[in-house]
């Protein structure tokens, strides 16, 4: 184990969240895609915190990544029951005009 | 008094140790079954001996479209918790795991059983064992946040997560006499997570069983068993961060854990029968706006109380 | 040794996981391969002595994704039994994508001359992390607190169907007047 192969790890881990987020159509897919890419940053930075600079500031870090997700999870299950209950549906495709 | 942890070859008698107390339990609430039926006592004692003969001689259930690797995971996970969670709760001087975070920990495993719960809902593919899922979720949604500020004032006391610690700062007086809104809601929790008696309803009659409305046979066995060992890992924590866990006069510590966890875990068998069971969504409401509340303010208490000592 | 052996166990539960989230063909499989990676990666934490945050991990997301399942299987509006569960757009450019940005991603962490490690943990990492938390760092924290609140709020005003009228009726003096 070492920072070359965490760092490899959570590449990957980024990667697929990528392809995730960005070919899915299910809204609730999209957020697992993004929950998967906040999960390689998590390894990342945990390992960054204990190859190069093991202080508390590292840990502080990562609480904030976690905390990030879970706003993003609250934030997205909102628009999503909210999108779902106005059109029935939760496909991104379906949302376009929003962006207009 | 410090808390050694002991070698590996040690966990499976730790595991029998759980079982055991579980078993016991199980027995009580037979032998308490047998009364209220108006039958002898001692008939209802063997109860877990029989329904264990009884569930290992039944096939296993098999249901249409089943999704069998989930159910399995769903089926094997309470009892997997519930050993996770023991594994940190210091018997007397030696425990399983001294882990740093041992409340935290804790936490997570009883967390785990929400998985646990609904997968073996969901996995058999059947209407009424997914409703008893949803009814986990839903109840578990209430109990957990009250719970999770249940559990902090303990560690606030202690100040620290190590339950080792937690129990030394225990040596004057038990944590339940000056935290006993957060003891309340912890037991009220555990009762939750292990799906008994008034929060029972996702394994409850109306949903013809829940749960384990499609389970038998082995897979019955492992969720029942499960549910009892769950109340009893929850009733040795209790034990631990609430009543002193090794603390008492004359009898070496981990008889006193003993003694303790087996008085909570009687009381919370004996009030299965006395109290009826709550449906989830009119359990929401009291467990957000009263217990939560309750359990904030009797953080803050502590809280006040360390400051003021220190 | 042994570390390293964990180390890769895991690395490849949680990567072979984080594939399974969008190859299989049923929501609740999806929801929990997501969960079993995530449970994965608090493990890897544990292993560099980050017991806190590993633990903290995995609770937060078994929570998570118990809940995600839900969402899953009320939103998806199909039935997974009867068709399969592959509703991606763009799959093509989405796939060069991700794998450009993992061959980026790789390069950057196998070229870099990363420094040697600078400092050593503390004695309890818990402890520390408290004080940092509640000393130097305690700026952070405050703002989280709030941005956690206007989550609440802002999720709930969004999410929530009914207001205050149609829990109580109109006239909210009178009591439950209906429910």
């Amino acid at each position: 184990m070492t920072l070359q192969t965490m760092l490899l790890v959570a590449a990957a881990l980024f990667s697929v969240g990528l392809y995730g987020a960005i070919s899915q159509q299910v809204v609730v897919m999209v957020m697992m895609g993004l929950e998967l890419m906040l999960n390689g940053v998590i390894l990342a930075a945990a390992a960054f915190w204990w190859f190069l600079s093991p202080t508390p500031d590292g840990q502080v870090l990562l609480l904030v990544v976690i905390t990030a997700m879970t706003v993003e999870m609250a934030m997205g299950f909102a628009v999503a029951t909210l999108l779902h209950r106005s059109r029935q549906s939760d496909m991104t495709d379906m949302a376009t005009d929003l962006s207009r | 008094m410090t808390v050694t942890e002991v070698s590996v070859g040690w966990v499976p008698v730790a595991a029998a140790l759980l079982l055991v107390v579980a078993a016991a339990a199980a027995s009580l609430d037979g032998a308490l079954a047998a009364r209220s039926a108006g039958q002898p006592l001692g008939g209802g004692l063997l109860t877990p001996v029989a329904e264990t003969a009884r569930l290992f001689g039944q096939r296993r259930r098999t249901t249409a479209a089943a999704d069998l690797p989930l159910q399995r995971i769903g089926g094997a996970g309470l009892l997997t918790a519930a050993l996770l969670m023991v594994a940190v709760v210091p018997f007397g001087r030696w425990t399983v795991a001294d882990l740093t975070v041992g409340i935290v920990w804790f936490n997570a495993m009883d967390v785990l059983v929400w998985a646990a719960v609904w997968l073996a809902g969901w996995g058999p593919n059947s209407a009424h064992a997914l409703v008893g899922g949803y009814r986990f979720l839903a109840q578990a949604l209430s109990y957990e946040l009250p719970l999770m500020f249940a559990l902090t004032a303990p560690a606030v006391a202690a100040d620290s997560l190590r339950l080792g610690d937690v129990v030394a700062a225990q040596s004057g007086l038990w944590f339940v006499v000056w935290m006993p809104v957060a003891f309340a809601v912890f037991c009220v929790a555990v009762a939750g997570f292990s799906v008994w008696g008034p929060l029972g309803a996702p394994i409850g009659a109306t949903t013809a069983g829940g749960v384990l409305v499609e389970a038998a046979g082995v897979d019955r066995w492992l969720i029942s068993a499960g549910r009892y060992a769950l109340l009893t890992a929850g009733a040795a924590f209790g034990a631990t961060a609430f009543l002193g866990g090794g603390h008492g006069p004359l009898l070496p510590a981990w008889l006193w854990l003993l003694v303790k966890t087996a008085g909570l875990l009687t009381v919370l068998v004996a009030l299965r029968r006395r109290l009826p069971v709550v449906a989830p969504e009119r359990f929401a409401a009291p467990a957000w706006l009263v217990a939560l509340p309750l359990v904030l303010l009797q953080l803050l208490v502590v809280s006040v109380v360390v400051v003021v000592q220190a | 040794m042994l570390t390293g052996i964990v180390f890769w166990v895991l690395a490849v539960i949680a990567v072979a996981t984080g594939v399974a989230v969008f190859r299989v063909d049923s929501m609740a499989r999806a929801t929990y391969a997501l969960a079993a990676s995530f449970i994965a990666v608090g493990l890897v934490l544990l292993l560099v002595d980050l017991e806190f945050l590993g633990v903290i991990t995995v609770l937060m997301m078994t929570m998570e994704m118990a809940v995600m399942g839900i969402y899953m299987i009320m939103f998806m509006g199909m039935n997974p039994a009867l068709m399969p569960m592959d509703m991606v757009h763009g799959k093509r450019p989405a796939l060069a994508v991700a794998t450009g940005t993992f061959v980026v991603l790789a390069a950057g962490a196998l070229l870099i001359p990363w420094p040697t490690r600078r400092g050593a943990p503390a004695a309890d990492l818990v402890t520390s992390l408290g004080e940092a938390v509640m000393e130097s760092k305690m700026l952070v924290m405050m703002t989280v607190s709030p941005v956690l609140f206007a989550t609440i709020v802002a999720a709930l005003v969004l999410a929530l169907p009914k207001g205050r009228y149609d829990r109580l009726g109109d006239d909210l003096r009178a009591g439950k007047a209906r429910r």
